[in-house]
């Protein structure tokens, strides 16, 4: 071929024949396009750490609410003579019972000074402090992406208001609110309980319903401020201004695309709310302002146990060690899915 | 830079003043009062005792007395601790706080700093994977858990240490080394990732370049600009710990500001309650503001607006 003058308009054919079978294959899609929830999953999976305290997670929620329901002894129920048993001991009259011949389910972790067996005490304990950490943060959850959200998106007076708002609701010692609001809330929703209709809310418990208010009424302004700050940035992107173009409501962008947008942040945000939420449950009800007696929390379990720490330290540790374990594990599930959600988060 | 001050302590009175007018309010709307407790007292007592401390007054006039009182440097009395202040309560129970608090901030800078350091500068290896388990651990175990177990093995199992009162240096250990871990743990992670992200930037390459030691580079470049996260988080850890742990005081039989501050809400020590929060507001908010002027120190380039 001869060679071409560098200024000449004249093509090169060969550009222009059909693909060869070998190129065809190469353009050919090697696999399918990974979707987020996918890529998000895979890197969840690969986390080993997040995986195990996912195990543990489930272990302690089949204990916490499977296991109670066929499990021989009641937490309410005082069984004669079993007073501080230690563990895998048996009282006279079971001692007398096994000797008969009859089986007899070991006290696993004894009795406490009531007699009461303190396995199921401690499962009950369980079921409570993770109830409590669960729909405490799906409150919150709600409440705080909402305001973050509408503060965030609207912006200007608006926001520097609902903002100033939150700053003063983090200023204000929350010891101080969750007494007041727990004594405030206690008498209204005892009278609620003894109409007709709210006969549940004496099952759950004024006490158990009332933490959940205050921690709701407390603690969303945390999740309100993450969720503003992402709103912030995404509220500038290309795909709200051709929302808006189409004409779409200031509800709509926020429920559709916004919020949507930030899935990622308000599930990794709300797993970490769950060991917060059980954390303060467990130090209200150490300091005698949780969950009402008989049920128990893992807190109250604690505080209790620390009366007879010198003769009964396995009353004390084992409430305060499940309840760390719990707290862990949610800790370092929500970690992995921060760096599954978020790959650049990493530290 | 005086301009900025002079701002933020305005802003300061502003907060101030709205928390201390929610509290008041939100306290009065609490059903229950100081006097009713007292089953002893009969309804003409606890009519003069109402009318001794203003209390039976309409609550807007009583939040007038009250708020007009605080401009004049007057706390008034505790309605349940008999002949004491409220300026005297915070006075007597704020130092001893303050003293195992302080010493509880110090021990986990001390601890915290170099902890996160060695772990970013070793990466990977088996000391970062060991303070990473440790600060995890600090972070998920509740205070609560920390002190009665520490109590448990240090002071019954082991005998080595009092389980109550603060009147030995060796009594002092426990609640210090208890309210210590958290902050430990968390300025662990912070130094650790913020150190992270400093031996990454071009200048300290440049140092490196330019033949500097490795403890000149460390201690000159890195550790003054890493040190900043724990230096913002510093502000309201030191007025939390200052003003005790609820907790800490509890269980080891502690006579300071935060035990005092919950007997008082439990007990419906209008005034006491008052006092603290107000005081509490004023310290979180000062120490912010110290903060802020530390932070411009260490970093120059920072504008404070």
């Amino acid at each position: 071929m001869t060679k071409k003058n560098p200024l000449s308009f004249q093509l090169n054919v060969d550009d222009f024949a059909p693909a060869t079978e070998a190129e065809r294959e190469s353009l050919v899609q090697l696999r399918p396009s990974v979707s987020f929830w996918s890529d998000a999953m895979r890197r969840l999976r690969k986390n080993k750490v997040a995986m195990v305290s996912l195990v543990v997670i489930l272990v302690i929620m089949i204990f916490a609410f499977v296991v109670p329901s066929f499990y021989p002894y009641k937490y309410e129920q005082q069984i004669k003579g079993a007073l501080y048993l230690s563990p895998m001991h048996y009282s006279e009259d079971e001692q007398a019972a096994i000797a008969a011949g009859q089986k007899v389910f070991p006290h696993i972790l004894g009795t406490d000074n009531l007699g009461r067996d303190y396995a199921i005490r401690v499962m009950m304990g369980s079921r409570i402090s993770l109830l409590v950490g669960i729909i405490a943060s799906a409150i919150i959850l709600i409440i705080g992406s909402i305001y973050g959200a509408v503060s965030g998106y609207f912006g200007g007076k608006t926001d520097m208001i609902m903002m100033r708002i939150v700053d003063i609701i983090y200023t204000v010692p929350d010891i101080l609110i969750i007494i007041l609001l727990s004594i405030t809330l206690r008498t209204p929703l005892e009278n609620l309980a003894a109409k007709p209709g709210w006969g549940w809310v004496q099952t759950v418990g004024t006490n158990l319903i009332s933490i959940f208010i205050v921690f709701a009424l407390l603690y969303w302004v945390g999740m309100a401020r993450i969720v503003r700050g992402q709103v912030l940035t995404l509220k500038q992107s290309e795909y709200v201004t051709a929302a808006r173009a189409l004409g779409a409501g200031s509800g709509r962008i926020i429920r559709k695309h916004l919020l949507t947008n930030c899935i990622g942040t308000l599930i990794v945000t709300t797993t970490l709310q769950i060991p917060s939420s059980i954390f303060t449950e467990s130090f209200l009800s150490f300091l005698g302002m949780g969950v009402a007696i008989p049920m128990p929390s893992l807190g109250s379990l604690a505080s209790d146990g620390l009366n007879g720490i010198n003769s009964y330290p396995y009353l004390l540790l084992a409430p305060a060690l499940l309840i760390s374990l719990i707290i862990l594990s949610f800790n370092l599930f929500g970690d992995g899915l921060r760096d599954a959600f978020d790959p650049k988060m990493k530290s | 830079m005086a301009k900025y001050i002079i701002k933020r302590v305005l802003m300061a009175v502003l907060t101030i003043f709205l928390v201390a007018t929610i509290t008041f309010f939100l306290m009065h709307t609490v059903p229950g009062g100081p006097f009713v407790a007292e089953k002893s007292i009969s309804k003409q007592a606890q009519a003069a005792l109402n009318e001794k401390f203003g209390m039976d007054k309409p609550l807007l006039v009583q939040y007038k007395n009250y708020m007009l009182g605080i401009l004049h440097g007057d706390f008034s009395l505790s309605l349940k601790q008999r002949g004491w202040t409220v300026a005297k309560i915070i006075s007597t129970r704020f130092p001893v706080s303050a003293k195992i608090g302080g010493l509880a901030v110090l021990l986990a800078l001390v601890l915290g700093i170099p902890f996160g350091s060695i772990a970013a500068l070793n990466r990977g290896k088996w000391a970062d994977n060991l303070i990473i388990v440790i600060a995890t651990c600090g972070i998920a175990f509740p205070s609560f858990v920390i002190c009665t177990v520490g109590m448990y093995i240090f002071g019954v199992h082991l005998g080595w240490l009092p389980t109550y009162g603060l009147d030995s240096v060796k009594s002092y250990i426990l609640p210090v080394c208890a309210l210590a871990f958290y902050p430990m743990a968390y300025i662990t992670r912070l130094m650790r990732s913020s150190m992270l992200d400093v031996i990454g930037q071009d200048y300290m390459r440049t140092a490196k370049a330019k033949g500097l030691s490795t403890s000149k580079c460390l201690f000159k470049h890195a550790l003054r600009n890493a040190i900043l996260p724990v230096v913002t988080y510093l502000g309201p850890m030191l007025a939390y710990t200052l003003t005790g742990s609820f907790i800490v005081e509890k269980i080891f039989v502690i006579p300071g500001l935060g035990g005092q501050f919950v007997s008082s809400i439990t007990n419906r020590d209008y005034t006491v309650i008052m006092g603290t929060t107000i005081f509490l507001g004023a310290l979180i908010i000062t120490m912010n503001v110290l903060v802020d002027i530390v932070y411009k120190l260490i970093d120059p380039r920072i504008q404070l607006k």
